[in-house]
């Protein structure tokens, strides 16, 4: 690629990509620099009246981010959320992907588009709807349940359910969207080799196992880190469904986060919990990148 | 005789499955229409005896849902429509028109997409504050403005533009707007689409974001007044259904009939990705 370009090309280049720089600039990549320079500082209520009121306080915010257990629950429950919803959520989509792929099926936009239609729908609207169904009552999953003998459950008053509870809801919303990228992933495959492999007298788990699985290598590892940093951002089902209770056990890192910052207005130690955020993202990237590596190899 | 048992298996256990993706949703419709309380018995019934349409009228008349409606509709539009003029600028120079730093700055914002979008938004709402945009639309549509993976879809889209044309085009003495605006533009038409029907999906589904800069009720998005409305109204199951039928209508409808542009989006963007 040569740099430079005649003069008006370049010039007209600049003015093509500085709006969108322009607003990356000030409303996201000024903002991220700033939330670590805030979690040094002791802003919070006063300071947003008065600048001028707000020290530097050095690691303080960390440290007491590392003594206040409902920093460490968080991070527990987050990590549970991140740990089980997303293999569960990748499975769920694989499954999906391979189905709708077979080549008998019928009626193949149908089933895609009903796998995928909770992916579009509005996250707060369906959160309130899986409230009332998970309704120990009069719920439809309890309902559903008892059919098989299974006792009412309090799916979201109980601190050992609520979290699966939300987990099978995000898992419910999101798997069509990553049924896509495998379905994708999988119309890429070249027929030839399951072919041959058929000629060799390889059953379908064989075929599956030998050649869709490596051959998706790509696949799960994009699938992999986009669900990841998604999930490391759960926010709106706990805040609709459960308030971050019971006994917070769905407390996230990021309710957290809000109700420290926009609750108590205690920003700089909202902003070390941002922080935190943005570094566990980072090494789950990097650690999904370099097992990328490792298979490619 | 084998394969026709399979295929029956199949068909069966795919019917099964889209039945209970689908029964979250069909639920919330059929509840909608039932009568205040009838859905809180035990079996709960699947269907309204007697289907009515007070929850509706309660919503737009006493609960003036038809105003966040609105809040939500210019917020998502008006995002989407710039979001689409000034990612499809960006990513065609970023594909196409030669200039000086073109690589690294493009590589700066790959980088930039791994950095959750939460981290930002404390110092954004202290920035917000001073320039004075906490609850205006535009503040709420800040977040989707200028996606960067919109960028780069659509510069891996506009690398299929002939330099030839554009060329061409220069040796005429077209301006380089012009030819964007004549050229370019129109054959970038699809991937412009998919972006916008992404931008329209999020904006209108967004939640945390509103929820912090809006503060006032009068500015509140669908999402933000329902989860408001949710807490108030705990109790009134049927009303909450039709709240949350009306929140997820408009993009539900936008994907039944858009549907082409988010399945080769997802798609072509994951393939190469």
């Amino acid at each position: 690629m040569t740099p430079g370009g005649t003069g008006a090309e370049a010039r007209a280049g600049w003015a093509f990509v500085t709006p969108a720089l322009l607003l990356i600039g000030v409303f996201f990549a000024i903002p991220v620099c700033g939330a670590f320079l805030l979690s040094f500082t002791d802003f919070d209520l006063y300071s947003i009246g008065d600048f001028g009121s707000t020290r530097f306080v050095g690691l303080k915010n960390y440290q007491d981010l590392l003594s206040t257990p409902l920093f460490w629950t968080a991070l527990r429950n987050t990590t549970y959320f991140v740990v089980i919803g997303g293999p569960l959520s990748a499975a769920a989509s694989l499954a999906a992907a391979v189905l709708v792929n077979a080549k008998m099926l019928r009626l193949k936009p149908l089933f895609r588009s009903a796998f995928f239609a909770p992916w579009v729908t509005t996250l707060v609207a369906v959160a309130i709807v899986w409230r009332y169904i998970y309704h120990p009552q009069y719920g439809l999953v309890n309902a559903g349940l008892s059919h098989l003998g299974i006792g009412p459950i309090d799916w979201l008053g109980n601190p050992h359910w609520a979290m699966p509870a939300i987990i099978l809801l995000s898992v419910w919303k999101n798997f069509g969207y990553n049924m896509l990228v495998f379905l994708a992933g999988l119309q890429a495959i070249p027929e030839e080799l399951y072919e041959a492999a058929s000629l060799d007298g390889a059953g379908a788990w064989h075929r599956f196992r030998h050649i869709t699985l490596p051959m998706l290598g790509p696949t799960f590892v994009f699938v992999g880190v986009v669900t990841m940093i998604a999930s490391f951002q759960v926010f709106s089902e706990p805040y609709v469904m459960t308030q971050g209770g019971p006994l917070k056990a769905t407390e996230t890192l990021v309710l957290f986060m809000y109700e420290e910052g926009f609750r108590w207005w205690r920003l700089g130690f909202s902003a070390a919990i941002a922080v935190v955020l943005f570094l566990l993202t980072l090494i789950g990237t990097l650690l999904q990148l370099r097992l990328r590596k490792a298979t490619e190899r | 005789m084998m394969r026709r048992l399979k295929s029956i298996g199949l068909h069966a256990v795919l019917a099964i499955a889209a039945l209970l993706a689908a029964a979250p949703l069909l639920w919330m419709i059929s509840a909608s229409f039932m009568r205040p309380g009838e859905a809180n018995s035990s079996p709960p019934p699947l269907l309204p005896a007697h289907p009515t349409l007070e929850h509706y009228r309660a919503l737009f008349t006493t609960l003036s849902l038809g105003r966040y409606f609105v809040n939500s509709l210019l917020i998502a539009v008006g995002g989407t429509l710039l979001a689409v003029l000034i990612t499809g600028m960006a990513g065609y120079a970023f594909a196409k028109l030669r200039f000086r730093g073109r690589e690294p700055v493009f590589r700066g914002l790959l980088a930039g997409m791994v950095i959750p979008g939460q981290v930002a938004m404390l110092p954004m709402f202290i920035l917000l504050r001073e320039m004075g945009l906490i609850n205006t639309l535009f503040g709420a549509m800040v977040p989707v403005l200028a996606p960067i993976y919109g960028i780069f879809l659509v510069r891996q889209y506009a690398q299929s533009i002939p330099d030839d044309l554009l060329d061409a085009a220069r040796l005429d003495g077209a301006s380089e707007f012009r030819i964007f605006r004549s050229i370019v533009f129109p054959s970038l038409a699809p991937v412009l689409a998919t972006l916008g029907v992404f931008t329209f999906l999020s904006a209108w589904n967004d939640f945390m974001w509103p929820l912090i800069v809006l503060s006032d009720d009068a500015h509140y998005t669908l999402p933000v007044a329902l989860a408001n409305l949710a807490g108030e109204h705990v109790q009134d199951v049927e009303l909450m259904m039709g709240g949350a039928v009306v929140t997820v209508l408009p993009v539900f409808l936008a994907f039944l009939f858009l549907q082409r542009y988010y399945i080769q989006g997802i798609m072509a963007g994951s393939v190469k990705g």
